[in-house]
This record gives structure tokens, sequence and C-alpha cells, in this order.
């Protein structure tokens, strides 16, 4: 039986062989790493009003993070906390997938990377409401606010741009050719996400690949743009195997806690 | 300063293709070209924000910012004005749409009234239970 959550020492999280843990921190690993691409554009944004979009965007993605960053040092005990998860784990540790890792680009590419994330982000956790875990069906009630306006946000930019003028069209088209390869991933599910599934906490991700779908083809309509056929799919991030894409992440990402690990603000 | 890039008109076709390929390098928007002007063709239009606080109480005016039509002036006031709390309304009204009085007509607009004391508001007492008023 699932425990009620408190952070006492008495309780304890049934960590079911490391697969909640796993679980929650590719959760929380997808956050922080997007949460890092967008905060790029911090200060380079076009306009000064997507400079701060972004960056809310951002700082929203980040607060997931920490959320599922405590939850996973609380299953996993032993002095774990959100700081040694996010900062001192090396890139074969980080379980996020690989689409939220590759570079910002430019506008057009960071505005379809949140929208193909957060679509699939949107619908993954309406599902996970449901979850038998009561702490990560608590983040996720909290956290659809914010990915419902980041939905919103960037269906919209999509379409601006997609149906916008031949510069922000052409635009939009090199930005599907460097992502789409990168959406298959979030469909195939890791060992841990099946073993969620299996326990009743995760859910089945191919089922939300047809709602994902859906809404894609929406927007896409919209915006003039085709969804790509069938194409080659990248995968590994969910187990560990990433690119120099997260090695240049987490060398700047990390770089100050492991210069002074034992600091404190 | 150059306006920066990938600021097009929903459907628009820009005179000039509006930049360089780094956004890194472009600046941000530079001070509005009053009210749709001459910059026209690559410049937002400007909007004025106004945020109601709490219910009940009037949506004051809180600034401005550009944005290409009115919901995106409700996003972008929704992210730059609202960020701490500040409301539960917003309201956006393109710039050009907001008439102001002249400040030279000031004394003819406003002085007549000063000397009216009948007409003032201040003869009664406001009991506490009032708040304001």
């Amino acid at each position: 039986m699932e425990k009620t959550l408190q952070n006492t020492e008495s309780s304890k999280v049934p960590p079911l062989e490391g697969f909640r843990e796993a679980y929650t921190l590719h959760l929380a690993d997808n956050a922080l790493i997007l949460g890092h691409r967008n905060s790029e554009w911090c200060g380079h944004g076009p306009v000064l009003e997507q400079d701060i979009a972004i960056t809310n965007i951002s700082l929203d993605l980040i607060g997931q993070a920490r959320n599922f960053y405590q939850y996973a040092a609380l299953i996993k005990g032993a002095n774990a906390t959100e700081d040694s998860f996010a900062y001192f784990r090396d890139s074969p540790g980080f379980k996020n997938i690989l689409l939220v890792e590759q570079p910002k680009g430019d506008w057009a590419q960071t505005i379809l990377r949140q929208f193909l994330y957060s679509s699939f982000q949107n619908f993954l956790f309406e599902k996970l409401r449901e979850s038998k875990d009561e702490q990560i069906a608590a983040i996720v009630v909290k956290a659809l606010k914010e990915i419902a306006y980041h939905l919103r946000w960037s269906s919209e930019w999509v379409i601006r741009l997609g149906d916008g003028t031949e510069e922000s069209h052409t635009r939009m088209l090199k930005a599907i050719d460097e992502l789409w390869g990168y959406t298959g991933e979030m469909f195939l599910p890791a060992s841990y996400e099946i073993q969620m599934l299996n326990n009743g906490i995760g859910t089945d991700v191919t089922v939300v690949k047809e709602i994902w779908m859906q809404k894609v083809k929406e927007v896409f309509g919209e915006a003039g743009l085709t969804v790509p056929a069938a194409s080659l799919v990248h995968t590994g991030g969910k187990e560990g195997k990433h690119s120099g894409q997260l090695d240049d992440i987490l060398k700047e990402l990390q770089s100050v806690a492991r210069a002074y690990p034992a600091a404190t603000w | 300063m150059n306006i920066a890039t990938k600021k097009y008109y929903y459907g628009d076709i820009p005179e000039d293709s509006g930049g360089s390929n780094e956004i890194k390098d472009s600046s941000k928007a530079s001070p509005p070209a009053g009210g749709g002007g001459l910059e026209g063709a690559t410049e937002w239009p400007l909007w004025e924000i106004f945020i109601r606080s709490k219910q009940g109480l009037d949506h004051k005016h809180a600034g401005s910012l550009h944005a290409a039509d009115a919901q995106m002036a409700i996003e972008n006031a929704r992210d730059v004005y609202t960020r701490r709390m500040e409301g539960v309304s917003i309201w956006a009204v393109e710039s050009k749409y907001i008439h102001a009085s002249n400040p030279d007509e000031a004394e003819q607009l406003y002085e007549p009234a000063n000397d009216k004391v009948y007409r003032h508001p201040t003869f009664y007492d406001l009991p506490d239970e009032v708040g304001h008023m």
C-alpha cells in the first residue's frame, strides 16, 4: 500500500527496486535540462516581452524539477538532496529525453521544441494525475497549471511563425527538420516507465502518443505546416546515453557547485 | 538601433526582412514609434496595460508593451506584469486608442473647479466602516 508522504524519518516510500527513483529522476531531468536550455535566452531574447516569457517558462520548469528532485531524494534517502542529483551526477546518470538537450537554435527552433515538449508533457501529466503515487500526482497537478500556459504560448508561436512570412515559415520548416527525429523517444517507454505503469504509478506513453499527435496535427494545420512522415528516431536519453550536448549543458550548469561543493547560500 | 529579428505581423510580409540570423546579437525592442507611425512595418503596435489586483478594485495602469495582436498583448502582460502576484485581471488597449488631454490645456480644463467649494465632496464625515472612498 502506498503511504502518505511526510517529511519524517519514520515514513519511507517503497522504492520498488529503484524504479520509482529512476522514474522521478526522468521527470525531473526533463524539466531541469529544458529549463536550462530556455534560460540561455536570458538577455538575448528577440523582444523584451518574449525574453521574459521564455525565462518565466524556464523558471516554471526548474521549479518542477526541484519538486521531483526533492521527492527523488526522499525516495533514495542516504543523504541525497535535490542538489546532489542536479549538480553531482554525470551525463550517464541523467535520464532526460534527447529532445530537451538539443541546442536552443533560433527562436523558431526554441518555440517549436517547447510546443512539441509541452504538448507531450500536458497529456502525460493529465494521465499522471491518476497515479497511485500521491506525491507524483500532487506535483503534476500543480505543474499542469504552468504547462497549460506553456502549451498555449508555444502553440500560438508555432502558428504565428508558421503562418507568418516567408522567412518565418522557412525557419519553422528548418526547425521541424532539426527536431522531429527526437520526438519518437517520448513514446518509447524505458524499463522504469514500464515498471511504473505496472504498479499503477506511471502511464502508457504509447497511448499519450495518439492524443499528442492529434494536437500537433491541429496546430500544424493552422500554421500551414505538415507533420513529417515517420523518420529516424533518436533514442537513448532515457537510459543515460547522451551526446555532447548534455556535456556542454552540465559543464555550465554544474560548474559552480562542483567548484565549491560545500558552499551554502 | 536595429529592430530585432522575428518581428513579423501575423500574415504580413515586411519591406525588409528584418535582420540577421543571430538572435543573440539583436537588441531588444527600441522605444515605440508613436502609435503605429512611420516605423509600422517593423515595429509591433504598442499596448497600454491595466491590471486589477483584487476583485472589486479598479484596473490600474501598469505600463506598456509591444505585441502583434490582442491575444499576444494579454499574454505578454501576464508574463511581464503579473510575475509577482499583482493581478487577477488584465486589460490591454492599443495605445493609439487612448486619447489624452493636452498638458498645455491643464489650466483651462482643471483650475476653474478648484474654487467652486460647493462642489467638493468634503462636507460630511465618513464612518470608518465605509473604508476606502
